[in-house]
C-alpha cells in the first residue's frame, strides 16, 4: 500500500519485531540526541559549523571521514558480537535472534565495515597526509573533496536510519540477485541497501578522481614520482583502482534498482535476464576493492616501519613496483570469487593461477619490510606493534588465500566459515591494523598531542589476541564444513569451536571500549603529550616538518625537494627549520555550504527513494541541482591568507621549535617529547 | 593569481610562460597565462572523469553484448527499430559537435561573446532535436510492443541509450547554464575553462553515440 506523502512508509516501519531491533533503534537515537546535547552544552554549534561543515581544508575533512568511520564501526562491532553469540545460543535451538534479523545482521555488518568503516578511515587517512607528503597546501579540488564526504555521510546516515526505520536487506554485503530481486525480497531492505551503497560509491569515485590529479599535478618542486613516500604512492594505486572499479558497482546497483522500481529483466530469473551479470560486475569491482582496502595499510607499513627503526625503507623501488603490479593484478582475477557458478576448468585454471601470482608481490612488501627492520633501531611503539603482527598474520592469510584460489579447493571451501576466515584474516591485519597503525602514528600531527601509550598497547593486544581467538576456529569450522551465515546448526562438534569464537568477540569489543577510555584519556592529559612542534617520531617525509596541526595553508614556503625522506636528510644536514627571510600571500579556497546541503539533501533523496515517496525524491535531485548550478555562479570562492597573518601564525611555531627542548628517540613516548626529535651524532 | 598552482609556474619561468598544449583539450589563447593554469588541473581533472565515465558505458555496452538473445519472446531490433531515424539522430549529434566546435574556436581566437554564445545555442538546438528524435524512437518502440520491461534485451538497451540521453540532457543543461553565465560574466576564466570542459564531454557523448549507432543500431538490423 503507497500514498502520496509517505509513500509506503506506515507504522509497520517501526523496528518493534525484536527486542534488540527495538534496543539498537533506541541506541541510534538516543546517540543522535546525546551528540545534539553534547554540542549545545559546549556551545559549539557555530564552531562547528565554521571550522568542520562548511571546511574545505583537507585535513578537516579527513578527520571528519574517520570520525564517520569510528562511529560505523562501533556499531558493525556490535553486530558482529551478536552474530557470534547466536551461533552458540543456536546449537539446537532458535537462539535469540530470529533467521531474518539473523540475515540482517550479516548484512549490515559486511555493508558497513567495507563501504562505511573501511573506505572513509582510508580515505580520510589519505585526506589528511597525502597532501602534507607530497609537499601541497590542498588537494586538487577541495570543494568535490567535501561534497565526496557529503555523499559517503548521506549513505552511512542511511545506514543508520535503516536501523529505526524499517529493515535492512537480507541479502548480504554483496546482495546477489536473484534473491533481491522483488520477488524475493518485497519489502524496502534491499532499497536502503541499494542506495546506501550507490551513494557511496559516487563518493568513493569523486575521491578517486580527485586524488590522482591531487599526486599528478600538486606535487612540490622536485618531488618526481619515484621520490614519493611509499603512502603517496598507494595513494596513487588506491586512487586509480576507485576511479576504474567503482563505476562498475554504480552500474550493478543501479540496474538492481531498475529491476526492482520500473520492473526490468536485468537479472530476474523470467524474461531474459541474467544474474550471472550482475556477479561480474560485482566482483569486477569487489576484487579491485580488496586491494583498494589492503594497499593503504600497505602505506601505512611502509612509513611506521622505516621510521621507528630509524632506517631508509628498504627496497624503495621494488616496493613501488610490487605497488603497481599489484594495482595491476587485481583487475585480472575477479572471476575467482565464482569458480562454482559453472563455467569451465579452463577458465577456474588461468584465473586461479592469475590469483596466485599475487602473492608475489605481496611476498616482495613482506621481505623488503622485514630487511627494513633489519639492524634497524627498533622501537616496538604501538604502530610498529601493528606492523609486526600484521606481516605475522597476514601471511598466514596469505597462504589460505593461495589455497581458496586453487579451484578444486575452492569447491570445498567456498560458503563455509574457512572463507570467513580467510578474507577476515586478510582484512583485519591488512586493513583495520593499517588503519589503527597509522591512527597511531598520524594522531599527534593532527591533534598536536600524543595518545596514551599503555592504552594503546591494552588496545593493541586486544584487537590482536582478540583476531586470533575469533578467527582461528572459524577455520576449522569451515574444514570441518559449516555453512557461513548459519543462524541454527545441529552439528555438535562445531560448539567448542563457536565458543572460543564467541570469547575472541569479546576480546575485540573490549578493544573498543579501550579505544574509547584512550581517546578519553588523551584528550584529558593533553597538555602533557603536546607535540606543537610537529615531529614527535623522528619522522622521514614532508608532513612532519610542519607544526602540529598543521597550519590551514600547510607550508608557508613551499618545500624543495632534493631527494626521497626529504626532511629526515634535511634534519642530518641541518636543512631543516630555516626561517624564511619573507612571505608571500596565499590563496585558499574559501568555506562553502555545498558539501552539507548535499550531504542532507542526498540523505533525503536516499531515504525518498528507498520509500517510494516520489515528491521527495523529485524534489531532492532538483535541490541538488539547483545548488550546483548556484555555486557556480559564485566568483568569491577563494581567500587569500595575509602575509602578516602568516607570520604572526609561524612567529608562535618558530619560537616552539627554538625553545623546546629535542629528546633522543628513546624517549619518544615519554612526557619529554614536545615534538622535535634530536639528531643523533653519526 | 597567487602560487596555486607552484610547479606550473616554475615551469613557465623555463618557457617563457607560452606553453601553448599544456593541457589535454583545446588550449586557450597562447597568451592567457591566467586561464591557462586554472585550466590544466581542471581540463585533466575532467579527461581522469571521462574515464571513469567510459567505465559505465563500456558495463552497459557488455551487458548489452551478452543479452542479444534474451528476447524472451517478445519484440528484436528488427520488428522495433528504424534506421532511418537513427542516423538522422546519428547526424545531428555529429553536426552539433561540428558547432561546438565552432564555439570553441570563436571563444579561443575571436573572444568574442556573441559569436561563442551564437554556437553554442546552435549546439544546444542540436541537442535537444536529437532528444526529440530518441523520445520519439522510445515511444515509437513502447507502442509496438517493445517496453523496457518486456525482456533482458530490451531492458538493456533502453537503459544503454537512456544513460546516453540522460547524458545529453546534462549537456544540454550544461549549455544552458553556460549561455546565462556568458551573458552574466562574458569570457572570464571561469568561464573559459567550463567551456573547455563542456566542450570535451560533449564530444565524448558523441563518440559514445557513434558506439551505440554502431553497435546497436547497425548490428542489430544487419541480416
Ligand atoms: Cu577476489
Amino acid at each position: 500500500m503507497t500514498s502520496f506523502l509517505f509513500g509506503k512508509l506506515g507504522y509497520g516501519a517501526l523496528p518493534f519485531y525484536s527486542a534488540i531491533a527495538t534496543v539498537a533503534a533506541s541506541m541510534v537515537v538516543l546517540g543522535a540526541i546525546g551528540v545534539v546535547a553534547f554540542i549545545t552544552y559546549l556551545r559549539g554549534w557555530k564552531a562547528l559549523w565554521t571550522d568542520w561543515l562548511t571546511s574545505v581544508d583537507h585535513k578537516r575533512i579527513g578527520i571528519m571521514y574517520i570520525v564517520v568511520s569510528f562511529v560505523m564501526l562501533a556499531r558493525a562491532l556490535a553486530e558482529a558480537m551478536l552474530m557470534r553469540a547466536q551461533q552458540v545460543a543456536g546449537y539446537q535451538s532458535p537462539g535469540f535472534l530470529p533467521p531474518e534479523h539473523f540475515a540482517q545482521l550479516f548484512t549490515t555488518h559486511g555493508t558497513i565495515m567495507i563501504f562505511f568503516m573501511a573506505m572513509p578511515f582510508l580515505i580520510g587517512l589519505y585526506n589528511f597526509v597525502m597532501p602534507l607528503q607530497i609537499g601541497a597546501r590542498d588537494v586538487s579540488y577541495p570543494l568535490m573533496n567535501s561534497v565526496s564526504l557529503a555523499f559517503t555521510t548521506a549513505g552511512a546516515m542511511l545506514m543508520m536510519v535503516s536501523l529505526c526505520i524499517g529493515k535492512f536487506s537480507t541479502g548480504g554485503w554483496s546482495g546477489y540477485p536473484p534473491y533481491t530481486e522483488l520477488a524475493f525480497s518485497p519489502d524496502v531492505g534491499v532499497d536502503y541497501w541499494i542506495w546506501a551503497l550507490t551513494l557511496s560509491s559516487i563518493g568513493n569515485t569523486m575521491t578517486g578522481v580527485n586524488f590522482a590529479v591531487t599526486i599528478y599535478k600538486k606535487r612540490a618542486p622536485g618531488m618526481h614520482l619515484f621520490r614519493m613516500p611509499l603512502f603517496a604512492w598507494t595513494a596513487l594505486c588506491v586512487s586509480i583502482l576507485m576511479i576504474f572499479a567503482m563505476p562498475p558497482l554504480t552500474v550493478a546497483t543501479l540496474m538492481l534498482a531498475m529491476d526492482r522500481y520500473l520492473d526490468m529483466h536485468f537479472f530476474t530469473n523470467t524474461d531474459g535476464g541474467n544474474m550471472m551479470n550482475y556477479i561480474n560486475m560485482f566482483w569486477l569491482f569487489g576484487h579491485p576493492e580488496v586491494y583498494i582496502l589492503i594497499l593503504p595499510a600497505f602505506g601505512v607499513y611502509s612509513e611506521t616501519v622505516s621510521t621507528f627503526s630509524s632506517k631508509t625503507l628498504y627496497g624503495y623501488t621494488s616496493l613501488v613496483w610490487a605497488t603497481i603490479s599489484i594495482a595491476v593484478l587485481s583487475f585480472t582475477v575477479w572471476l575467482h570469487h565464482f569458480f562454482t557458478m559453472g563455467q569451465n576448468g579452463n577458465v577456474n585454471a588461468v584465473f586461479g593461477i592469475a590469483t596466485m601470482l599475487i602473492a608475489i608481490p605481496t611476498g616482495v612488501k613482506i621481505f623488503n619490510w622485514t630487511l627494513t627492520m633489519f639492524r634497524g633501531r627498533i622501537r616496538m611503539t604501538v604502530p610498529m606493534l601493528y606492523a609486526s603482527a600484521f606481516m605475522i598474520l597476514f601471511a598466514i592469510g596469505g597462504s589460505t588465500g593461495v589455497m581458496l584460489a586453487n579451484p578444486g579447493f575452492d569447491y570445498q571451501a567456498h560458503n563455509t566459515l574457512f572463507l570467513v576466515a580467510h578474507f577476515h584474516n586478510m582484512l583485519i591485519p591488512g586493513l583495520l591494523f593499517g588503519m589503527l597503525s597509522g591512527y597511531h602514528y598520524w594522531f599527534p600531527k593532527a591533534f598536536g598531542f600524543r595518545l596514551h601509550e599503555g592504552w594503546g598497547r591494552t588496545t593493541f593486544w586486544c584487537w590482536c589476541l582478540g583476531f586470533i581467538f575469533a578467527f582461528m576456529p572459524l577455520y576449522a569450522l569451515g574444514a570441518l564444513g559449516m555453512p557461513r551465515r548459519s543462524q541454527e546448526y545441529f552439528e555438535g562438534a562445531y560448539l567448542p569451536y563457536a565458543i572460543v569464537a564467541m570469547f575472541g568477540a569479546l576480546i575485540i569489543g573490549f578493544a573498543m571500549v579501550a579505544m574509547i577510555v584512550q581517546l578519553y584519556v588523551s584528550i584529558k592529559d593533553r597538555a602533557a603529550t603536546n607535540v606543537f612542534v610537529g615531529d614527535p617520531w623522528d619522522g622521514r617525509t614532508l608532513e612532519w616538518s610542519v607544526s602540529a596541526p598543521p597550519p590551514e595553508y600547510n607550508f608557508a614556503i613551499l618545500p624543495e625537494v632534493g631527494g626521497r625522506d626529504t626532511f629526515f636528510a634535511d634534519k642530518r644536514h641541518g636543512r631543516a627549520y630555516r626561517i624564511p627571510q619573507h612571505y608571500e600571500p596565499i590563496e585558499m579556497p574559501a568555506n562553502s555550504p555545498l558539501g552539507f546541503i548535499v550531504c542532507v539533501d542526498m540523505g533525503v533523496t536516499g531515504f525518498a527513494l528507498t520509500w517510494h515517496i516520489w515528491w521527495l525524491t523529485i524534489g531532492g535531485l532538483l535541490v541538488f541541482a539547483i545548488a550546483i548550478i548556484a555555486r557556480s555562479f559564485n566568483r568569491h570562492t577563494k581567500r587569500i591568507i595575509s602575509t602578516a597573518e602568516i607570520r604572526e601564525t609561524e612567529k608562535r611555531w618558530i619560537e616552539a621549535f627554538q625553545f623546546e627542548p629535542a629528546i633522543p628517540v628513546e624517549d619518544e613516548v615519554t612526557n619529554l617529547n614536545r615534538g622535535l626529535a634530536r639528531i643523533p651524532a653519526e | 593569481m597567487i602560487q596555486a598552482s607552484p610547479s606550473v609556474a616554475a615551469r613557465n619561468i623555463g618557457r617563457g610562460g607560452q606553453d601553448p598544449s599544456r593541457h589535454p583539450g583545446l588550449n586557450l589563447h597562447p597568451h592567457d597565462g591566467e586561464a591557462h593554469e586554472e585550466a590544466e588541473e581542471l581540463v585533466f581533472g575532467f579527461w581522469v572523469f571521462l574515464m571513469s565515465d567510459l567505465i559505465i558505458f563500456s558495463m552497459l555496452f557488455a551487458t548489452y553484448g551478452t543479452m542479444l538473445d534474451a528476447l524472451a519472446g517478445g519484440p528484436g531490433p528488427h520488428q522495433l527499430f528504424e534506421l532511418s531515424s537513427a542516423a538522422m539522430e546519428t547526424a545531428v549529434l555529429l553536426v552539433s559537435s561540428f558547432t561546438f566546435g565552432m564555439a570553441s574556436l570563436a571563444m579561443k581566437y575571436r573572444q568574442s561573446v556573441g559569436q561563442t554564445s551564437f554556437w553554442l545555442a546552435v549546439t544546444l538546438v542540436l541537442g535537444l532535436i536529437f532528444l526529440g528524435l530518441e523520445l520519439h524512437d522510445f515511444a515509437d518502440m513502447i507502442a509496438k510492443g517493445g517496453t523496457p520491461s518486456r525482456s533482458g534485451w530490451l531492458s538493456a538497451c533502453f537503459a544503454l541509450i537512456g544513460t546516453h540521453g540522460l547524458h545529453v540532457t546534462t549537456g544540454c543543461l550544461w549549455i544552458a547554464v553556460m549561455l546565462v553565465q556568458l551573458k552574466v560574466f562574458g569570457l572570464d576564466t571561469g568561464v573559459k575553462t567550463r567551456l573547455l570542459r563542456l566542450g570535451l564531454f560533449w564530444h565524448f557523448l558523441d563518440i559514445v553515440w557513434v558506439g551505440i549507432f554502431s553497435v546497436v543500431y547497425l548490428l542489430g538490423l544487419a541480416p
